[in-house]
C-alpha cells in the first residue's frame, strides 16, 4: 500500500459550501440540509471565465483554491490530478445543438473549452506551473482512479498532488441519460505519508475481486459519482480509523485504510 | 526510471490495418489522406479515415457499445494479433494485474450527434442511444477491457491530442507503484462532426493534405485511428522495444494556442530525457507533434532546436495519418517502435518547400540507419504536452 497524507480539502456541494461546513455535516455535529449553492467565481479564473466560463471550470477551481489554503503546499507544487465522470455537459449541449443545425456553426471558445483537460488546463495557467497535468474519466469510478493515480504519483517522486474530482448536472436532453442531479466538486492536496503535518492519513492500494463499496452518507448527493468520496471524508471529519472500498472501473476497489 | 518491456503493439490508421501497413505505406510513401468524402459533410477538407469500420458492427453481448469509435477499437485490437497477445498474458499475469489505460478525445460522440438530430418533439433523445456505452469517454475503456477479459484498474486519459501518449506515462507509475504486473495503453478517436466543425471554428483545417513543416502550410487534416501496446516489466536478458523515458509538462500559457518559445514542449522533452538517463545526442530521431498549423510546427520547432540544436533529424508523420488527435499519442508511438525496430526515419510527406525559417534539421526523404532511441512528441489543447523516449532494452 502506499501511504498519503491528507493536507487540505475543498468542497462544493449543495448544503455543503466549502470544508468547514461539510466537515461539521460529516461528523454528524450538524443536521444535512439540502440547499443550492451560489454559482462559485473564483479568483484565480480571469474576470471574463470567472462569469461567463466553463461551469465545470469554475466549480473545480473554486475547490481547488479552497484545498490549498492553509494545506502548507504552494499552488504551482502540487501535481494536479483531474477526474469528471461526464466532463462539461452545459458545452457538449451547446455543441451537439449546434451541430444539429444546418449551419453547423461552432463556437470556437466553447470547442476549446470542451477539452477534457479544462479546468487542468486553466489551473496550470492560474497558477504558471508548467507541472504535467493528468486528466481521467473513468466512469462512476472516476474518483477511485484518480485516487490511485495520485497516489502512484506521489509514489514516483512528487511531493505534492492536488486531486480534482467534480461533476456537475447534465441539462436536457442528456440528463434522461445521464442522471447526476447535483453538483459536487472536490479538491485533496496529498503528499507522501512522512511528509510533514496532515489532516489525515490514507493508505492505498488496489483491491482484487468484487467489494462492498462504502455507501455515500448523504442520500441526496448520491447521484454524483464524486459522492464516493464522501465515506472517506466523513471518517475524516469524525476523526476516526476506518477501512473502506472506493470503486474501480470493473468491479474491482481501491482499498484505503483511513487514519486520524 | 526502470524501462518496460514493449511486448506487443497494434495499429488501425488511415495507412491500413496492422502496423506493417503502415510500415510499408511510411516506406513507399503512400498517404493516408484523401479528400473528405463523409456523407453529409460538405467540408473543403482532407481526411484519414479507417478502411473497413462501416463494415465491422459490434453485436453480441457488447452490442449496446456499437459505435464508430468502437468499431475502430475492435479494428485496433484485431491487428498485429493484438488481442491474442493479450489472452496470453492475461494467462500469465491474472486479469486483476493488467491496468489499462486509452486515450480519446470525443469517444463515440458521434451517435450523440446523431441523437440530436433525430431529438423528439419533446426534445427527447431517441430510444436507441446508449450514452454509456458511446458518448462516454470511458466508454471506450469499457469496451477494450469488456473484450479483452481484463479486471485492472482502468482509465481513460483525456488530455486533447496527448491523451495516448500520456497513458504510457500513467502506466509506468502505476506498474512502479505495485498496483499491476503489466498494462495495456493505447488510444482511439475516431472521425464525426464535433472535431471537424470545431477545428473549423478555430480556423485550423487546411483545405489541402497536411504539409507539416512546409513553407506554406495553412493547418491541419483531421485523421482517425486506435492503436494499442502491452508494457510489461523487463525479464532479465530481455532484447525487446521498450519505454526509456517520458516527460509530461503544461504551457500554462493559453487554451488553444502554444507556448510562443514552446517552453512546455521544452519541459517535457528534457524530461524525458533525464527519466532515461538519456543526453540529447543519444537520440537518433524525433518524430515531430507537427501538425501543420503555422503556430504548432513554428513553436515546436524551437523548443527541439533548444535542445538539440540541428543535430537531430525531425519530421513530422501527420502528413501521412493525419492528425488523429487523443490517437496521435499511440500512432506516433507505434511508428516510432517501427523506426526503431527496422533502423529507419519517414522524412515528410506532402512537403515542397521546407520553411527556411525552421532550424531544426527536417528531413523530407526516408533514411534509413540504425536507431537506437526515438523521441515521440504530442501536445493538446490548453498546453499539455508529453513526450516519449522509445528504444530497445540493453
Amino acid at each position: 500500500m502506499i501511504g498519503l497524507s491528507v493536507c487540505g480539502v475543498g468542497l462544493l456541494a449543495p448544503g455543503l459550501a466549502g470544508w468547514a461546513a461539510a466537515r461539521r455535516v460529516l461528523a454528524g455535529e450538524q443536521p444535512y440540509r439540502y440547499e443550492a449553492l451560489p454559482e462559485p467565481k473564483p479568483d484565480a479564473l480571469p474576470p471574463n471565465e470567472r462569469r461567463r466560463g466553463a461551469r465545470t471550470v469554475r466549480w473545480a477551481i473554486a475547490a481547488a483554491q479552497e484545498a490549498l489554503q492553509g494545506s502548507g503546499v504552494a499552488a504551482a507544487d502540487a501535481a494536479p490530478v483531474c477526474a469528471s465522470s461526464s466532463g462539461d455537459g452545459e458545452i457538449v449541449v451547446q455543441i451537439m445543438s449546434a451541430l444539429a443545425q444546418p449551419t453547423r456553426e461552432v463556437s470556437p471558445t466553447r470547442f476549446h473549452n470542451s477539452v477534457h483537460n479544462a479546468a487542468a488546463s486553466y489551473w496550470s495557467i492560474a497558477c504558471g506551473s508548467r507541472r504535467g497535468a493528468v486528466t481521467l474519466c473513468a466512469y462512476d469510478a472516476s474518483f477511485g482512479a484518480a485516487l490511485l493515480e495520485a497516489a502512484a504519483l506521489i509514489h514516483s517522486g512528487e511531493s505534492a498532488v492536488l486531486l480534482l474530482v467534480y461533476d456537475l448536472p447534465y441539462p436536457e436532453p442528456l440528463l434522461a441519460v445521464r442522471p447526476v442531479r447535483e453538483p459536487l466538486a472536490l479538491a485533496l492536496v496529498l503528499r507522501g505519508e512522512a511528509q510533514g503535518p496532515a489532516l489525515a492519513r490514507w493508505r492505498i492500494a488496489p483491491a482484487p475481486g468484487p467489494a462492498t463499496i462504502s455507501p455515500v452518507p448523504i442520500s441526496e448527493l448520491a447521484s454524483n459519482p464524486t459522492a464516493q468520496a464522501l465515506p472517506l471524508l466523513a471518517a475524516f471529519a469524525r476523526n476516526e480509523s476506518a477501512s473502506l472500498h472506493v470503486g474501480l472501473a470493473s468491479g474491482c476497489a481501491v482499498a484505503v485504510e483511513a487514519r486520524p | 526510471m526502470t524501462p518496460l518491456a514493449i511486448t506487443a503493439f497494434s495499429l488501425a490508421s488511415p495507412l491500413g490495418n496492422g502496423s506493417a501497413a503502415a510500415l510499408e505505406a511510411l516506406r513507399g510513401r503512400r498517404g493516408g489522406l484523401r479528400p473528405n468524402d463523409l456523407e453529409g459533410v460538405p467540408l473543403e477538407t482532407w481526411i484519414g479515415r479507417v478502411a473497413g469500420v462501416e463494415e465491422t458492427p459490434i453485436g453480441g453481448e457488447l452490442a449496446a457499445f456499437d459505435c464508430r469509435n468502437n468499431r475502430l477499437a475492435e479494428l485496433g485490437l484485431r491487428a498485429d494479433g493484438f488481442a491474442d497477445a493479450i489472452a496470453r498474458a492475461r494467462a500469465r499475469y491474472g486479469a486483476q494485474r493488467i491496468a489499462l489505460f486509452l486515450g480519446t478525445t470525443t469517444a463515440g460522440i458521434a451517435e450523440t450527434e446523431k441523437a440530436f438530430a433525430q431529438r423528439g418533439a419533446d426534445g427527447a433523445l431517441p430510444a436507441w442511444f446508449h450514452y454509456r456505452e458511446t458518448h462516454n469517454l470511458f466508454s471506450l475503456c469499457d469496451y477494450v477491457q469488456r473484450r479483452l477479459g481484463l479486471a485492472g484498474p482502468a482509465a481513460t486519459v483525456s488530455t486533447a491530442c496527448s491523451s495516448s501518449a500520456k497513458v504510457f506515462a500513467s502506466a509506468h507509475r502505476l506498474i512502479e507503484a505495485g498496483f499491476a504486473d503489466a498494462a495495456v495503453v493505447g488510444g482511439v478517436d475516431s472521425l464525426c462532426l464535433m472535431t471537424l466543425y470545431g477545428f473549423r471554428s478555430l480556423e485550423l483545417l487546411s483545405s489541402t493534405p497536411c504539409r507539416p513543416c512546409d513553407a506554406a502550410r495553412d493547418g491541419l487534416s483531421i485523421g482517425e485511428a486506435a492503436g494499442f501496446a502491452l508494457l510489461e516489466r523487463p525479464q532479465p536478458g530481455e532484447r525487446s522495444l521498450a519505454l526509456l523515458g517520458y516527460g509530461e509538462s503544461s504551457d500554462a500559457y493559453h487554451m488553444s494556442s502554444p507556448h510562443p518559445e514552446g517552453a512546455g514542449a521544452a519541459v517535457a522533452m528534457r524530461e524525458a530525457l533525464e527519466r532515461a538517463g538519456a543526453e540529447p545526442a543519444q537520440v537518433g530521431y524525433v518524430n515531430l507533434h507537427g501538425t501543420g498549423t503555422p503556430a504548432n510546427d513554428r513553436t515546436e520547432d524551437a523548443a527541439v532546436f533548444g535542445l538539440f540544436g540541428d543535430a537531430v533529424t525531425c519530421s513530422s508523420t501527420k502528413g501521412w495519418t493525419g492528425h488523429t488527435l487523443g490517437a496521435a499519442g499511440i500512432v506516433e508511438a507505434v511508428i516510432s517502435l517501427l523506426c526503431v525496430r527496422e533502423g529507419f526515419i519517414p522524412g515528410s510527406l506532402n512537403v515542397a518547400s521546407l520553411d527556411p525559417a525552421l532550424k531544426s534539421r527536417v528531413a523530407i526523404a526516408a533514411q534509413v540507419r540504425p536507431l537506437a532511441r526515438v523521441l515521440s512528441n504530442s501536445f493538446g489543447f490548453g498546453g499539455n504536452n508529453c513526450s516519449l523516449l522509445f528504444g530497445t532494452l540493453a
